[in-house]
């Protein structure tokens, strides 16, 4: 499981270019019906879209250290983590079109998406993720059955009351409990160093007797491994783990944000041809598969998004159904 | 049918002891439960009989374990959590908020959030404006939120049963006034019910006649459900014959209820001890208003703790408060 096969490694490929895929066929769409005046809520896609592109390597290696029986929790920014965890791609992409056969039947949008099936759900308030997947862990504890809860995290919720409430709690109660702060450098204009006391929130760990890990790259190799360790010191008993991950967030904080405020030396890279030139350096993949795995991705989102157009809109009074569960829908 | 005659504590705890004894996926979280059993006492005795795995004392952190209760809800258990005093509530909104009340709707029913909060409410024994607001109206705008509000053992027990089973949200508000717990001295006689041994479950929804009249309605809910009682007493004396109507449930509020006995007495004194605008007291007169305005012979009076904070003194407390005699006075004031 902790080996690095060449196999893990033409996976991360995959499930890359297929996130990458989804959010630029994504970002196509939204400006539909959008230009020349931008308005949120105009066009097939409307509402706030933030997009995964640079991240696509926390969800690839994350997930893939990650079984069937564990839990997670996205926040504003779940493509990348949702593609990885296996979340229905066609409801997906139905559900950011507000389409009744969507995850939520068009009652959740992009930032709320749930997938009982993959244990998978997000929430678009900052850090609020934080306490349902200790609560997960903690579920699967009095329940006697086995579960990681991963808590994804943008480095900005790491200063929410919550992350201190939540860590403090995993630690105490040495939960199964990861929780990855995924450090894209900015919280919409805002930047780390502006923002966090300390250069490194792994560094925060020690207050929470927790593990604390820092992977530089953007890597997702070098993800994958620090998160086995993780996810090894979680079912061993040994608690929780900050797992900080550099990455990037190459199309803003929103569609329509300009960015005019990053600096030309804080430029961002893009993760994925680095990584694809790797694996053609390391002898994983030729150039030829490379291309063709990404051509496959392309195509399986074509058939996402057709699913998606094609499919009807919720009645109007359907916005009265599942207020409550256990009443007539 | 027994005799025995309860508290609002004593009937709600019956309820969750019988529930976890035979239901693995409910257990209980908050400050100070494993030791000291709730703010009520509701979980009375739980951490010896049940452990700390199931009586999870909790450190200050409501932000914290009130999230990981709904995270705990949506993987299959039932959350019991004692929030203790609702003017707590602000260092936890969002998760009530955001959170335990639009999860199910946002994941088009995908996903369940079965928990039930307990919060205490009120004032009315000097704790000044931090520790003595009702704000039941600031939950029970929430979407998505069911808010219940049980004023007397029988209600606590039979009501807490529905909550422990129901698949929602429920926050189970009491007035700290009527739980008949030691810290409020002797329990208010209104609040004592005789209480059946065995379980047995009190809808959501619907409202309850305490007392039936015919001159004036008198609505309550908590505390305000014995003041208007005293109230009626007084009346009666007066020649006048008053209704209580307690509320019980804000969400869902049983609007029929309300008309039903409007229209018998066509008079309305709305009784809440929160605050005064936009909240309970504006929704039962609005709910008269839209649905026969020709129920009314006169225009309806509020008796409500108005727009301040709630004072320390013990004077300045007592003057603000919607006791019995404003109330039977507003009454008078509508039969004049």
């Amino acid at each position: 499981m902790s080996e690095l096969t060449d196999e893990l490694r033409r996976g991360f490929w995959e499930v890359m270019t297929l996130s990458r895929a989804f959010d630029d066929a994504m970002i196509a769409l939204y400006w539909e019906g959008k230009l020349p005046i931008f308005q949120f809520g105009a066009g097939p896609l409307p509402g706030e879209l933030h997009c995964s592109n640079g991240a696509e390597p926390v969800g690839a290696g994350v997930c893939a250290a990650l079984s069937p029986d564990d839990m997670i929790t996205a926040d504003h920014r779940p493509h990348h983590v949702a593609v990885a965890r296996g979340v229905d791609l066609n409801r997906m992409a139905a559900e950011l079109l507000g389409k009744k056969p969507g995850l939520s039947q068009g009652k959740g949008g992009h930032m709320h998406i749930y997938d009982p099936a993959v244990n998978f759900a997000s929430s678009g308030i900052i850090a609020e993720g934080l306490g349902p997947a200790a609560g997960m862990a903690l579920a699967r504890r009095l329940q006697k059955r086995p579960g990681v809860a991963v808590a994804f995290i943008g480095e900005g919720a790491a200063n929410q009351g919550a992350f201190h409430e939540v860590c403090n709690m995993v630690g105490l109660w040495k939960l199964p409990v990861i929780v990855v702060v995924q450090d894209n450098e900015w919280g919409v204009s805002t930047a780390k160093s502006e923002s966090t006391a300390v250069e490194r929130n792994a560094d925060r760990a020690s207050a929470y007797a927790m593990a604390g890990e820092w992977v530089g790259t953007n890597d997702p190799d070098d993800i994958y491994l620090a998160a086995v360790r993780a996810v090894a010191r979680a079912r061993a008993g040994e608690g929780g783990t900050i797992l900080e991950l550099k990455t990037a967030r190459l199309t803003g904080h929103f569609m329509g944000d300009q960015q005019a405020y990053i600096p030309e030396q804080m430029k961002q890279v893009d993760p994925l041809p680095l990584y694809r030139a790797k694996l053609i350096r390391d002898g994983v993949m030729t150039a030829e598969e490379a291309d063709a795995i990404e051509a496959r991705a392309k195509e399986r989102m074509a058939r996402a998004m057709q699913f998606a157009k094609d499919a009807p809109y919720p009645d109007p009074r359907e916005a009265f159904d599942h207020v409550f569960a256990g009443e007539a829908a | 049918m027994s005799d025995r005659i309860l508290t609002m504590s004593r009937a709600g705890r019956e309820a969750l002891d019988w529930e976890m004894e035979r239901r693995p996926e409910i257990f209980c979280m908050g400050e100070d439960v494993f030791k000291f059993g709730g703010i009520f006492g509701t979980m009375d005795g739980f951490g010896a009989k049940y452990g700390p795995e199931r009586v999870i004392s909790t450190p200050i952190s409501e932000t914290g374990f009130i999230g990981m209760a709904v995270g705990a809800a949506m993987a299959g258990m039932h959350p019991v959590v004692d929030l203790a005093y609702i003017d707590f509530i602000g260092v936890c909104y969002n998760v009530l908020l955001n959170t335990a009340s639009k999860t199910h709707y946002m994941s088009g029913g995908a996903v369940k959030v079965p928990m039930t909060l307990l919060i205490g409410t009120g004032g009315g024994y000097n704790n000044a404006a931090q520790h003595s607001q009702c704000l039941h109206a600031t939950v029970a705008h929430i979407p998505g939120a069911k808010v219940v509000y049980p004023s007397n053992a029988y209600d606590a027990k039979g009501m807490l049963h529905t909550a422990l089973r129901d698949e929602n949200f429920v926050i189970f508000l009491t007035h700290k006034g009527t739980a008949g717990v030691g810290w409020m001295g002797t329990p208010i006689r209104t609040t004592l019910s005789e209480v059946p041994i065995e379980p047995y479950t009190v809808p959501f929804g619907k409202v309850r006649i305490c007392r039936a009249g015919t001159d004036v309605t008198i609505t309550g809910l908590g505390m305000s459900v014995h003041e208007a009682l005293k109230a009626a007493d007084a009346l009666e004396k007066d020649g006048i014959s008053a209704e209580v109507v307690d509320l019980r449930s804000l969400s869902p509020l049983d609007r029929d209820g309300i008309l039903e006995s409007v229209a018998k007495t066509g008079r309305l004194v709305v009784t809440d001890e929160d605050y005064l605008s936009f909240g309970v007291s504006g929704e039962v007169i609005a709910t008269v208003v839209e649905r026969d305005l020709s129920a009314l012979r006169k225009p309806p009076i509020r008796v409500t703790t108005p727009d301040i904070p709630i004072p320390f003194s013990r004077p300045l407390e007592q003057a603000i408060l919607p006791l019995a005699g404003r109330i039977a006075e507003a009454a008078r004031r509508l039969m004049a």
